[in-house]
């Protein structure tokens, strides 16, 4: 067993840009699932718009990169209002379908031939964010780390950018919950027809909750199809959102930091259980898994993960089990 | 919480006795490509592959199966060009643009192309490539075509439905129930070479027993604990992912067909055509929904079905056992999704994710029917199986899952409770 690869591969899978991905991601999930308990299953149909946004206005309408970004955020608002428009009214699991269906049509209307002219169709477009790579500070010739822990030039500005990102979201969800407002989301999770008998619109509360939570979730499509250089519509599939959900649920739902330990330790537990199994199965100790299979062997774990997560620690390492709303309907 | 091992180490179990499948393909750069006539293999075509820019990679002939596979030097774009000389006799290429198709391969990556030629005479049985018939007649059969789907939905679709009805559980994992059947049926059916009739009513039988142990050691234990919805919920979502996994890694990650019933051609009907598995699946279909209809309306355990979906507490005052009805519930959703599976892998090759696909048609067709009415997500799938074949009538066939979704948001606004529900308040 090689234990250093072990643990520089999960070094920089814990701080890599998966995790600043799903970091995002899963705190605009917390918005939505952890503090106003709405059951938003297509988070990714809000990555994918904030993605296209970008890359499309880039691309195929040659606007300027930071038009393009302001776009991808404004399409995060637009998805928001247009699913939360008819929906929010609607109880918890009709809320899930919804948002799930549209993020699917949203998947499969990027990848379809009629829209390819725009979209790029199932190949998707890439490098439309020459304007970030240009920023760079970093000379590209050295690799920036501690020991053997070491990232590439575009990696440590890329990383540099994103957990700019996570912090400023989590300074703003940290503000925004001890305020007033944040208080009135507790409550309509907590009770929807207390909050509202205290005189409170409910209805728009969950609405700034969904959009602002939504704009996170682009947020974090803009940034992962910026540092990639690239935008391709099976990357937005339903699977991300239910990993986003493992993301959240890890870390704890309802604490501001949860997202960002859950996605942390997601990837490090990701990375260590691929490269110990490709160890595993390359060095013959296990023979009934060829490597490809041992890479899929970790979705069971998810899968699994999140059951057990699910059943015996709903409230997750940070969570507090009263906090989360799971008797809602 | 011994049941949840348990019902890991099951489901592990139940997959072990069959033989993994084949590995994936090796590293390198590769193309692979197929070459079919109608949809149907076309073996010794020629295909020349040259790097963009000029050297030339190599020659290649498809082999029995319609297949060619060449390795590429490197990472690169590269042309694959079919040689018009070698084409079986009659055939010509559908759209006579695409002889030759340029791929960008990545390190390690290997891409597909297809190259499809007809002969012109047979119009096929698929959705598209039908623009030479009229377009009433072509509404017809894509009428038909939308009848086999949505019984297809229908049958898999009644276990969620009920399940929803009997205990509010949105399973995400019914899906993978589906998946399920259709890839014990295929390895009954392809590894042990039983045939597919048998392997059917095995896959079905264990399809059944997997949806009964769902319940028995997962879903009971974790009503009696007093979780709740949401978190029961995410549980099958997690499931959900446990489960494909699983099969992925057991079965495989590419497509297969049934060794029975491969290649029929279709006969004529009047004015539309239908092959004879197509027409068994509709028949079949029926068969099973209207005995279904019958368990339901007639026998006492279906009558307390209805009874338990409509107001489980008064069910359960009136001396209904609740749980032993939940647990039939469960046994009828496996096996009617595993039979399902079995019916759209006969049509559309079994694949590891074929069930998930449905999944959200599924959703659809019991939200337009009406959630956790029997006859609800019957109708609403049947409307939704037509729905999305008959809009390729209009729009592009890879959009055609798009119309089944957008109708379920649509009728989420206009009517949540569906067209079959009673109208109350759901929000």
């Amino acid at each position: 067993m090689d234990f250093g690869s072990i643990i520089t591969n999960g070094f920089h899978a814990l701080v890599g840009l998966d995790a600043v991905y799903f970091a995002l991601l899963a705190i605009g999930l917390n918005i939505h699932f952890g503090y106003t308990g709405l059951l938003n299953f297509g988070q990714v149909g809000f990555a994918a718009v904030g993605a296209y946004g970008v890359s499309i206005s880039v691309t195929t309408f040659h606007l300027p990169f930071a038009v393009g970004i302001l776009i991808g955020l404004l399409s995060g608002v637009a998805l928001g209002l247009l699913l939360g428009l008819p929906t929010l009214r609607l109880r918890a699991d009709y809320l899930a379908i919804t948002t799930i269906a549209a993020s699917e049509i949203l998947r499969l209307c990027f990848r379809s031939v009629a829209l390819s002219k725009w979209t790029g169709g199932s190949d998707g477009l890439n490098q439309f964010a020459t304007a970030f790579t240009n920023l760079n500070p970093f000379p590209s010739d050295a690799k920036y780390g501690v020991g053997p822990f070491r990232f590439s030039a575009p990696d440590t500005w890329s990383l540099l950018v994103g957990w700019t990102l996570v912090g400023l979201c989590v300074l703003l969800v940290f503000l925004l919950m001890r305020s007033p407002w944040g208080r009135v989301l507790k409550a309509i999770r907590e009770d929807e027809d207390a909050a509202r008998s205290l005189g409170k619109n409910v209805y728009f509360y969950k609405m700034q909750a969904l959009v602002l939570g939504g704009v996170i979730g682009s947020l974090a499509g803009i940034f992962d199809a910026v540092q990639s250089q690239s935008v391709q519509p099976d990357l937005y599939g339903t699977p991300v959102t239910f990993f986003a959900y493992a993301v959240l649920i890890l870390g704890g739902a309802a604490r501001v930091l949860g997202p960002v330990v859950g996605a942390m330790i997601f990837w490090f537990l990701l990375s260590v259980t691929e490269t110990v199994l490709g160890q595993l199965v390359g060095n013959g100790y296990i023979t009934f898994l060829t490597s490809s299979q041992a890479g899929q062997v970790r979705y069971m774990l998810v899968g699994l993960g999140l059951i057990l997560l699910m059943v015996f620690r709903p409230q997750g390492i940070f969570g507090n089990r009263r906090e989360i709303a799971l008797d809602a309907r | 919480m011994r049941h949840l091992i348990a019902a890991a180490v099951v489901a592990m179990a139940g997959f072990a006795f069959v033989a993994t499948a084949p590995a994936a393909q090796a590293a390198g750069e590769g193309l692979l490509g197929r070459v079919a006539v109608d949809g149907k293999p076309a073996p010794g075509v020629t295909v020349k592959v040259k790097k963009k820019g000029g050297e030339q990679v190599g020659t290649v002939k498809t082999g029995a199966n319609g297949q060619f596979k060449i390795d590429v030097p490197g990472p690169g774009d590269y042309t694959a060009t079919v040689d018009r000389s070698t084409f079986p006799a009659g055939a010509k290429l559908l759209d006579p643009n695409r002889s030759s198709l340029t791929v960008t391969i990545s390190s390690d990556g290997t891409r597909f192309v297809l190259f499809a030629l007809t002969t012109g005479k047979q119009q096929g049985g698929g959705g598209g490539g039908q623009g030479n018939k009229h377009k009433p007649v072509r509404a017809l059969q894509l009428l038909l075509e939308g009848i086999r789907f949505g019984l297809i939905i229908a049958i898999t679709a009644i276990g969620l439905s009920l399940i929803y009805g009997t205990t509010g559980l949105t399973n995400f994992a019914h899906g993978e129930l589906v998946t399920f059947g259709a890839v014990v049926a295929w390895m009954l059916n392809s590894r042990l070479g039983l045939q597919l009739i048998i392997a059917t009513i095995l896959a079905v039988i264990i399809g059944g027993v997997a949806g009964g142990l769902n319940e028995r050691l997962l879903w009971r234990p974790l009503r009696k604990r007093g979780t709740g919805l949401i978190a029961m919920l995410v549980i099958s979502i997690g499931l959900s992912i446990l489960a494909r996994y699983v099969i992925l890694v057991l079965y495989s990650d590419r497509s297969h067909a049934y060794t029975d019933y491969g290649s029929q051609n279709a006969r004529d009907y009047g004015p539309v055509n239908l092959t004879d598995k197509d027409l068994s699946s509709i028949v079949l279909s029926l068969l099973v929904l209207v005995g279904v209809a019958l368990l339901l309306q007639r026998s006492r355990i279906g009558k307390a079905m209805r009874a338990v979906a409509d107001n489980r507490d008064l069910a359960s005052a009136s001396g209904i056992n609740v749980d032993r009805v939940v647990l039939v519930v469960w046994i009828m959703g496996g096996a009617l999704a595993a039979f399902g599976g079995v019916l759209y892998g006969l049509s559309d090759q079994v694949n590891w994710e074929m069930g998930f696909r449905l999944l959200l048609l599924m959703f659809a067709g019991i939200t337009l029917g009406g959630l956790g009415t029997a006859y609800g997500a019957l109708l609403g799938s049947l409307l939704v199986g037509i729905l999305v074949q008959m809009s390729t009538l209009v729009v592009a066939p890879e959009l055609k899952n798009v119309g089944g979704l957008l109708i379920l948001i649509i009728i989420l606004i206009v009517r949540p409770s569906g067209l079959l529900g009673a109208r109350t308040r759901v929000g």
